[in-house]
């Protein structure tokens, strides 16, 4: 286990840099000129300032030379400075992160304590109503588009029923917790301030089940087909055989290999999450990475874009290492 | 002699299954007792209800199939009306069940141990006495370091050693009754030998009743006081294992034991006794005798649906012409055939093989380096025009590796083969490709290597095509239909697909498909394992006529060692890679000189009852393994003669006998 630990950190190691490189030259040999995007019109055609404006950011030097810097500011915590906000990068990343990584990790747990028990009692009531139900479920869960769905909740339940709260983290005149992790939940807990977390964790709800609800979906379709692929198993059988109950052959025999599978989509749905918040934190007014991404990008902000594009890329590589881990650990035959 | 004591009284049991095309009556009206302490064999091919009568008797059955009918008294309580709560009390304690793939019946994410204790607590014990239970039990199943076992995973046994973690599960109850479905079927022979044993063994020693399930005769044979034959849902035969082995009572059972060559039988006529057909359909039963479409023996009273009858004490047949006489059916006298040596021509070698090496190297890990498997080590081999030269071995041998090298499927690490005087060891794929023709292989697995997408028709004629040997469609499409009727399928196959034949049926499509390019040496590797064993004699009996037909030279690699001595002219013996002995085949059989032969010879089960096998050879431990073979002889760290020597040098091949080569220092011991 030890040696399958060393051997996938340091593949995430290799992969790491490999995507510094490949961040890096799309990032610098996509058309599109910064400068026109950022100087406007006017500046733009005054070569001086031009000149003197790329120099600044240094993009007249060659590539490697820009590669080389910009390496070695990663290895300093230097993700560059936003050309659009004029902030060191990683003050921007450690602003909107935790508001993004807190909504796709409160996703990510309604998705697992939904979509698995579901996908479980699909499996096991097999074309019984509960598995048609479930089938329905993650059916309208895939297929409804993301922001209709965030609109007709917000209809529904903060403008018609009032019986959740509107956009944002908190109530316009809520004021944050003291910043320890920047999740306003956990932060919120440790202050010892219940008026702040209930606030939070209401605001939490809406866009953490419209962020959710594909990857609900799809984790119960899987859990199901994985658990009815594992039923058929002659180690099934063989428990039966033994005498146990059935729920003990299910929670023992079936479901710790039909997990498996479900663990690889996991990780994925987990990479998606916080990579995919872009329509839900519109909608939400949710001051997440999502938003900055794409106001970067609009704007050409390469700095910025790089260094998201870069943290998607470690996140990814991550969350895949988890995955790997949590693999090996379900199965013995993936350690070695 | 005592009362006999009744464990399970089986009484008019009807499982159905309940399909959209209508009810299969798999198991129809059977009945019969197993007594405490008995052991007791059920045969019959797939499909016969064989493995649902034992699944019906652990309530194991699954949607659609259900109990129609019919009541199973366990020690006296009807378990067909029991609650699933009461039922379990017994299931697993009383009444135990091991089946066929040891590779699929354990948990890959569990430990050893905690699978076999859960056995144990889920009927009282608590976890400590369960462990403790467990590394005994494992012990005495024949388990080395069982205190290392019960920590490791399914993946890190063999399959043999799997099986014995089964039999431990299902005996660590000390069950009155232990039911068996095909519990040898995955493994080797030699591995098969000692699962017996340990069942013999469980049987003798606990007392516990075992019913053996098995479409093999000679397995039965081997353990079972009494065998059941059972015959499209219903039983057609039963009586002491000896007494029907003798005198079959019933066409069928007649048809099994001479479908299936003995071992140490002398070689007559090599064509073997095959009924026709297949078992009826379970949703439309022939209303008359279910065996009268395939019976050699039919009368018009066939018409009429036998009952089971005594027909002598202790014996039961369903058949019309049972209680006749005591062996109501004769091998009918058939034409004389040529015998071999009028086929084999004048000795001409047409694949010279020297040397012969193939390894493969395994992908090491990131910190582990990589290993080689040394599947084929050194082989010299010369085979005849027309000769059948047979290749024996352990699964792991590297017989399946050293077909497909002589196909030239692998190229050859090392060493020279000669194929009709040329060489293709070093041949490039284009010089090999006009040779591609004559040289031909065919499967274990019919299915997998037929394509389910194409008909049948275009299966046949796509190497017709390929290689440019008939001009025109309608050319092709009588060749097509010549050649599915050499195989003894008619023109109507054309235009199905794979799926809808039958496993022997397949298997003659791949055989078409083999002979369509008109092939002079043909590399069979299994191709008769996966059957039943009627349509096994079917396979090797067309296979025969071939041979003789287009003067074939078949390379034929199996593991029924009866079925080889049978068909072959020779027999090679591999062990981890290299020739352990060479020889004709009857001489190989009636003088083994390596102890490696004598093992799997004594490994083989054969058609004598049970005991009469206690002089066998047995060999303990597991075949060493390929990717770090043993030094010296490689066989010595199972070998009973083995001296020091052996672990030093690797004896050389020598000839002690005419035609007879053996690699072994201590050889003459055993002329
Ligand atoms: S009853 Fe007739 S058809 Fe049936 S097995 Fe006997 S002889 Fe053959
Ligand atoms: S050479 Fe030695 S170890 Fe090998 S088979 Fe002969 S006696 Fe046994």
């Amino acid at each position: 286990m030890l040696r399958f630990l060393i051997a996938r950190t340091g593949a995430l190691v290799a992969m790491t840099l490999l995507a510094t490189l490949v961040v890096f030259l799309i990032a610098n040999t996509v058309p599109g000129d910064p400068v026109l995007a950022q100087l406007g019109d006017q500046a733009a055609s005054d070569p001086v300032f031009v000149a003197q404006w790329r120099h600044e950011y240094g993009l007249d030097r060659p590539l490697w030379e820009r590669y080389g810097i910009f390496v070695v500011g990663l290895l300093h915590g230097d993700l560059g400075r936003s050309i659009h906000s004029q902030r060191p990068v990683l003050d921007d990343v450690a602003e909107y992160g935790p508001a993004t990584l807190e909504l796709a990790s409160v996703s990510f747990i309604l998705t697992l304590a939904v979509g698995i028990p579901l996908g479980i009692l699909a499996a096991v009531k097999r074309d019984t109503w509960i598995d048609h139900l479930a089938r329905i479920v993650s059916l309208l869960g895939v297929s409804s588009p993301t922001f209709w769905l965030a609109f007709m909740l917000l209809a529904v339940f903060y403008g018609y029923l009032q019986a959740a709260p509107g956009p944002g983290r908190l109530d316009p005149i809520g004021l944050p917790p003291p910043t320890v992790t920047g999740a306003y939940l956990i932060d919120s807990v440790l202050a010892g301030d219940w008026d702040t977390f209930r606030d939070a964790a209401a605001h939490m709800v809406l866009p953490s089940i419209v962020l959710a609800s594909a990857t609900i979906g799809l984790i119960t379709r899987t859990t199901r087909a994985s658990m009815l692929e594992s039923i058929r198993q002659d180690y099934v059988r063989m428990g039966r055989a033994k005498g146990l109950k059935e729920s003990r052959v299910i929670m023992r025999h079936v479901l710790p290999n039909a997990l498996v599978p479900v663990v690889t989509l996991g990780g994925l749905a987990y990479a998606n999450l916080l990579t995919g918040a872009v329509l839900t934190e519109t909608v939400f007014s949710w001051p997440g990475l999502g938003r900055y991404t794409f106001l970067s990008a609009a704007a050409l902000d390469f700095p910025a874009i790089m260094a998201i594009t870069l943290l998607v890329a470690i996140t990814y590589l991550v969350v895949n290492l988890i995955t790997d881990i949590s693999y090996a650990l379900l199965d013995p035959r993936v350690r070695q | 002699m005592t009362q006999p004591d009744p464990v399970l009284e089986v009484r008019d049991l009807r499982t159905w299954f309940y399909t959209d095309h209508g009810v299969a009556r798999a198991v129809d009206g059977v009945s019969f007792t197993v007594n405490a302490g008995e052991s007791v064999g059920i045969v019959g091919e797939s499909g016969c209800g064989k493995s649902v009568t034992a699944l019906s008797i652990m309530r194991l059955l699954e949607e659609p199939a259900r109990i129609a009918g019919g009541s199973i008294r366990f020690r006296g309580r009807d378990i067909v009306d029991m609650t699933p709560a009461e039922f379990r009390t017994l299931r697993g304690a009383e009444l135990a069940m091991v089946f066929q793939d040891p590779m699929t019946s354990l948990n890959p994410v569990l430990r050893i141990g905690s699978q076999l204790n859960e056995a144990m607590t889920v009927h009282g014990p608590s976890a400590a006495v369960a462990a403790r239970r467990g590394i005994a039990l494992l012990g005495s199943m024949g388990i080395t370091s069982p205190e290392r076992a019960v920590t490791s995973y399914p993946h890190q046994f063999s399959g043999g050693m799997r099986q014995r973690v089964v039999l431990a599960m299902g005996m660590s109850n000390e069950p009155a009754l232990l039911l068996a479905d095909e519990p040898t079927t995955a493994l080797d022979v030699t591995i098969q030998a000692q699962i017996l044993d340990l069942l013999q063994a469980l049987n003798r020693d606990f007392g516990t009743a075992i019913m053996l399930i098995s479409h093999d005769l000679g397995v039965i044979a081997t353990i079972c006081t009494r065998v059941i034959v059972m015959y499209a849902g219903e039983i057609v035969e039963q009586g002491p294992t000896e007494a029907v082995l003798a005198h079959p009572r019933h066409p069928y059972t007649w048809a099994l034991l001479n479908a299936r060559p003995g071992l140490d039988q002398e070689r007559g006529d090599r064509r073997l006794i095959t009924v026709e057909g297949t078992p009826p359909d379970p949703i439309a039963h022939p209303p008359g005798c279910r065996f009268a479409p395939r019976c050699p023996f039919r009368q018009p009273v066939c018409d009429e649906h036998p009952t089971l009858q005594a027909v002598a004490p202790d014996r039961l047949a369903r058949c019309w012409l049972a209680g006749e006489n005591d062996a109501p059916f004769v091998r009918q006298p058939r034409p004389p055939r040529p015998a071999v040596e009028e086929i084999v021509t004048a000795a001409e070698p047409i694949m010279e093989v020297r040397g012969l090496v193939k390894h493969f190297r395994l992908r090491g890990g990131f910190l582990s380096k990589p290993s080689v498997v040394r599947a084929v080590d050194g082989i010299d081999l010369t085979i005849q025009r027309g000769e059948i030269m047979g290749v024996v071995g352990e699964s792991g041998c590297g017989k399946s590796t050293l077909g497909r090298t002589l196909m030239r499927l692998y190229k050859p690490d090392r060493g020279s083969i000669k194929f009709a005087g040329q060489d293709i060891a070093n041949a490039s794929a284009a010089q090999i490709r006009p040779l591609r023709r004559r040289l031909q292989m065919v499967f274990q697995n019919p299915y997998a290597s037929l394509n389910p997408r194409m008909t049948v028709e275009s299966i046949l004629a796509e190497p017709l095509r390929f290689h440019g040997l008939t001009a025109g469609a309608a050319a092709t499409r009588a060749r097509v239909d010549e050649l599915l009727g050499l195989v003894g399928l008619g023109a109507a196959a054309r235009d199905r697909y794979p799926h809808e034949f039958s496993g022997g049926q397949r298997q003659r499509i791949s055989i078409a498909r083999a002979l369509a390019v008109e092939p002079d040496f043909i590399v069979a590797d299994e191709p008769i394992s996966a059957l039943d064993v009627n349509i096994q004699a079917q396979i090797v009996n067309l296979m025969m006529d071939l041979r003789e037909r287009f003067g074939l030279t078949y390379l034929f690699i199996a593991h029924d060692l009866a079925v080889v001595r049978h068909i072959c002219d020779r027999v090679m013996v591999l062990h981890l890679g290299q020739v352990a002995e060479i020889a004709p085949a009857d001489d190989l059989f009636t003088t083994p000189l390596h102890p490696y032969t004598r093992y799997l010879i004594s490994a083989q089960p054969a058609l004598h009852g049970p005991g009469a096998g206690s002089g066998r050879l047995k060999l303990t431990g597991e075949p060493a393994s390929a990717i770090d073979p043993p030094s010296g002889c490689r066989f010595h760290t199972r070998c009973p003669i083995a001296q020091p020597v052996c672990a030093r040098e690797a004896p050389p091949m020598r000839m002690l006998r005419p035609k007879h080569e053996v690699a072994c220092h201590f050889a003459e011991r055993l002329g």
